[in-house]
């Protein structure tokens, strides 16, 4: 017998597992329906492998694995998938998840399937490839795929099978041990297989299951020994809560404590639950998945408890009518233990793959808990913990959300067993803080983690747009270069065409006759520059880039002019003088608009020397202008007068001029709209239906625009009207 | 000789003086160069703390640039992605108390919502890619676009410049993965929930109820 250490803390609650020990295993009659969460474990859902309308075979892989922690869902039995949806799940939160419901069709026919009892002849991969098919998850409560469990880095000394059961009620792995407890060691012996056969393979069980413990004693003298196969150990110790707990049974079984933020596995050690090694026997030995298992239904709402060996997905109710569940007598239902289980909101949900016990506790069994009070600090909390944790500190800091201390306590390691509630003479739901808290910690990482991402996202995206900016820029100054080049050589060309006009001449044979000189010359440069405009569109560009330059010093300074006329206007605020400003303004503009509408259709022509008389005439007002000769400039000048124009306009609006402007802009996208859409509509286009949209909600935005303007106008009106009346006063 | 030597002393100390003047000089300047922090660390703890939807709500073109703004002296609670979580965090980083939610900014919003492009409806236009800062919406001209939900920040910057106003802000429902359990009431709370205008100094009792009498 090897040495037992003990844990701190613990506590003993009334066991109440005589009520549900008093038979065997009862098998339950097929339900008409089953309800097969896609997420029935910890880790990524499952994904979905059949339709609607699907009949699927007993057996038969349904959903698939997604990710590496993740386990497949299996059909429980033969018959018509009817729906893939949300469904209400047994989950503490009483939420719904996605699901696959099954209609039986009562032939429960099972899909070919075959097992080995050769398996140490397989392979370690083989197996738990076999294991992670048949969609095996710990069958103790947390649900963690146990392929995942089985698969460790580091090389594994021991192997623990939990046997313990701690929770009050709870009596399906003792009575699963006391029947088939050969199927048991088989699936031991298959797991130590896999682990490389650890040097000790241990059964820890606590003292209260004495015949379960007999049964596997018989069995363990029984067992037909391969060579190489390891001893296997039942190792008994006190009955205590919560001694279940991972870390806690590793602890009582070796000695060594698990430290924080590390697993079993970093000590060489691999803990697997008992029903776990069933459900991996009929796997391996008889190639079933994991579509059963053995729920407890107890408590004194029930007159027949029991255990059942239950199919997945079986709705709750229907299992609790095999127990001749009194709905009057329970005031709440409860999934699991008492001491870590959750109220059902419903009993439409169904026994799930965790599902290991279902508590109708009546109202004096299981009273409601009084009021909590204040905490009085006795400690009796901290005696009890068995994870070694400060409880009513932690209480302090969950009561005011402060997330760093409680880290800083260790929350992380409360196995949340409910201990220290249980204890409290104030009845303070201390687990529920703690949930509570662990839970805003996780959803704070989540949310940091996406935050990093967007961050990292959006720096990336910045040094993107950056670099083809610059790109644009070095694209840029290259044409720019170029052009430059092209004319210094065109100067240079023309100057040689100066110095040698036959040359020139030579080359025009249009011109060949004798012509004078000087105003071939112009003819020459003309037809010159009209090729390069051509030629160099880069040219153009950078003739236009220095008009912009030049045209805006030149409105700047006019607009200088004006502004001292402004200022000096507002000593003395006559409206008459404003009018005159803004209609020599006004004249500034027209005059400079047609000199160089003037300019534009001499260009035309070519002939630069009749170009700045007419021109000169017109424009005796615009002091600022400066002639220029080239067509392209003036084209510039023009459509730059337009934008400064505009935009001098829009900074002198008012808030319901711009308002205005804003509805004129949306009148026109809806023109727009409305002609893309008829011309939609007369081609036919496959778009027609995303145009009436665009028509449909702009149309609704111009309302809102109108009204908004309307708005803006009785405002003004009210705002207006006393400055208005001074005005006319002065 | 007195005067001599008093003399002698100065020049000692002042030259001790310099010297050690010297020395520590150095020896910052040194530090000055080799431990030179690389950026401002303020303004990056700030950005840490934002939620990087990278809205523009606040009035900077990002979360960064608005993480600079607070160095450099603006207002705390210009954030409603963040909420007054996020506000009462840089409150307390920077040491200053905390603020209301600037209305004027937005409001925050009660679920976390992402852009949903109506695919059938999108004509390809590629104009709501260019506005996503960060890069969560996929498509190329003419074909259809769609949002990665997961990179979405819901930041909502997409949905204005889309021409055909194909793209909704959809709320992202509370799901089984973010559920978490929800903290007891306090025995204070209980208190207060039950006794709404707890008087809990006698005499105020007594007045209320005799005003409860007299009304």
């Amino acid at each position: 017998m090897s040495k037992i250490w003990d844990i701190h803390g613990g506590i003993h609650p009334a066991e109440n597992k005589q009520q549900s020990l008093g038979g065997p295993i009862q098998a339950v009659p097929l339900p008409d329906v089953l309800i097969l969460p896609l997420s029935q474990h910890i880790g990524a859902p499952a994904a979905p492998l059949v339709k609607v309308g699907a009949k699927v075979l007993k057996g038969q892989m349904i959903a698939a694995a997604k990710g590496f922690v993740s386990a497949p869902v299996h059909a429980p039995s033969s018959g018509v998938v009817t729906a893939i949806e949300e469904q209400t799940v047994p989950h503490a939160s009483g939420m719904q998840a996605p699901c696959i419901v099954i209609a039986t069709d009562g032939d429960d026919s099972w899909i070919a399937h075959s097992g080995t009892t050769l398996y140490r002849e397989k392979s370690a991969e083989e197996l738990i490839a076999l294991i992670r098919e048949a969609g095996i998850t710990g069958l103790g409560g947390a649900g963690f795929p146990s392929a995942v469990k089985l698969q460790p880095r580091q090389t594994i000394n021991t192997l623990i099978i939990n046997a313990t059961e701690c929770e009050p009620y709870i009596t399906a792995d003792d009575q699963l041990m006391r029947q088939r407890a050969d199927d048991i060691l088989v699936g031991i012996d298959i797991l130590a297989h896999i682990l490389g056969d650890p040097e000790r393979v241990l059964i820890g069980i606590e003292d209260n299951k004495p015949e379960a413990q007999k049964a596997l004693a018989t069995a363990l003298q029984n067992r037909q020994v391969t060579e190489n196969a390891p001893a296997i150990e039942v190792v008994e110790f006190p009955t205590k809560y919560p001694s279940g707990g991972e870390k806690q049974l590793i602890q009582i079984l070796t000695g060594e404590e698990v430290p924080s933020g590390q697993l079993p596995a970093d000590l060489g050690i691999v803990c697997q639950n008992i029903g776990t090694t069933h459900a991996i026997y009929r796997a391996i030995c008889h190639g079933e998945p994991l579509i059963s298992r053995v729920t407890t239904v107890t408590g004194k709402a029930c007159d027949k408890p029991g255990n059942f060996e239950v199919l997945i997905g079986t709705p709750v109710e229907h299992l609790l009518t095999e127990a001749e569940f009194n709905n009057a007598l329970c005031p709440n239902l409860v999934m699991g233990g008492p001491m870590m289980g959750f109220t059902l909101a419903s009993t439409s949900v169904p026994i799930i793959k965790s599902s290991n016990c279902l508590l109708a506790t009546s109202a004096e069994e299981n009273p409601a808990p009084p009021p909590a009070q204040a905490c009085i600090r006795c400690g009796h909390c901290a005696e009890v913990c068995p994870a070694n944790l400060l409880p009513q500190q932690l209480y302090w800091h969950a009561q005011s959300k402060n997330y760093e201390r409680l880290e800083a306590h260790h929350l992380g390691d409360c196995i949340e067993c409910g201990a220290c509630s249980y204890v409290c003479p104030s009845s303070i739901p201390l687990v529920q803080y703690y949930r509570a808290a662990k839970g805003e910690i996780r959803l704070m990482a989540e949310e940091k983690r996406q935050s990093d991402r967007a961050r990292e996202r959006f720096e990336h995206h910045q040094a993107r747009v950056e670099r083809e900016e610059k790109e644009k820029a070095a694209k840029r100054e290259a044409r720019k270069l170029a052009a430059e080049a092209a004319k210094t050589k065109r100067e240079a060309e023309a100057k040689a065409a100066e110095e040698n006009p036959e040359n020139t001449t030579k080359n025009t044979p249009a011109d060949g006759e004798t012509k004078d000189t000087a105003e071939l010359d112009i003819v020459q440069a003309a037809l010159a520059r009209v090729a390069a405009n051509k030629a160099s569109p880069q040219d153009q560009r950078k003739r236009f880039e220095r008009a912009i330059e030049t045209t805006a010093a030149r409105l700047a300074k006019a607009e200088q002019g004006l502004e001292a006329l402004n200022k000096s206007s507002d000593l003395e605020p006559s409206t008459e003088y404003l009018a005159q400003i803004e209609q020599q303004r006004a004249t500034i503009e027209q005059a400079r608009l047609r000199h160089e509408e003037a300019k534009n259709k001499l260009a035309a022509l070519n002939t630069d020397q009749s170009a700045a008389e007419p021109a000169d005439g017109k424009a005796q007002a615009d002091t600022a202008t400066t002639n220029t000769d080239d067509p392209g400039l003036d084209r510039a000048a023009t459509a730059i007068a337009r934008a400064q124009k505009n935009a001098a306009e829009q900074a002198s609006m008012s808030p319901q001029q711009k308002q205005q402007k804003q509805r004129d802009a949306l009148q026109n996208r809806l023109n727009k709209a409305q002609a893309r859409l008829a011309q939609a509509e007369s081609e036919g286009s496959e778009q027609i239906e995303a145009f009436t949209n665009a028509v449909a909600t702009l149309k609704e935005k111009l309302e809102a625009a109108d009204l908004k303007l309307a708005d803006l106008d009785s405002n003004c009106a009210q705002d207006k009207n006393p400055a208005n009346t001074t005005e006319e006063n002065s | 000789m007195d005067e001599l030597s008093s003399l002698e002393l100065l020049l000692t100390a002042v030259i001790a003086l310099v010297a050690l003047a010297t020395v520590f000089g150095v020896i910052l300047g040194y530090a000055a160069v080799s431990f030179k922090v690389e950026g401002n660390p303020l303004a990056e703890q700030i950005d840490a703390l934002l939620p990087q939807t990278q809205c523009g709500n606040c009035g900077y073109p990002g979360c960064k640039p608005y993480a600079q703004a607070i160095v450099d002296g603006e207002e705390i609670n210009k954030c409603p992605p963040g909420g007054q979580a996020t506000i009462e965090a840089l409150a307390s980083l920077l040491d200053v108390p905390a603020p209301e939610l600037d209305a004027e900014h937005g409001a925050e919003a009660e679920l976390k919502s992402v852009a949903y492009i109506r695919e059938d409806e999108c004509i390809g236009c590629t104009k709501c890619i260019q506005a996503c800062p960060v890069d969560a919406i996929l498509g190329a001209a003419k074909l259809m676009h769609t949002v990665i939900v997961d990179e979405c920040t819901g930041c909502d910057l997409c949905v204005e410049p889309c021409p055909v106003d194909c793209i909704d802000m959809l709320a992202i429902p509370p799901g089984l993965s973010d559920w978490h359990w929800q903290a007891p009431h306090s025995p204070a709370e209980r208190f207060a929930s039950v006794h709404t205008d707890a008087n809990l100094i006698a005499t105020d009792r007594g007045t209320d109820a005799t005003r409860d009498h007299a009304a």
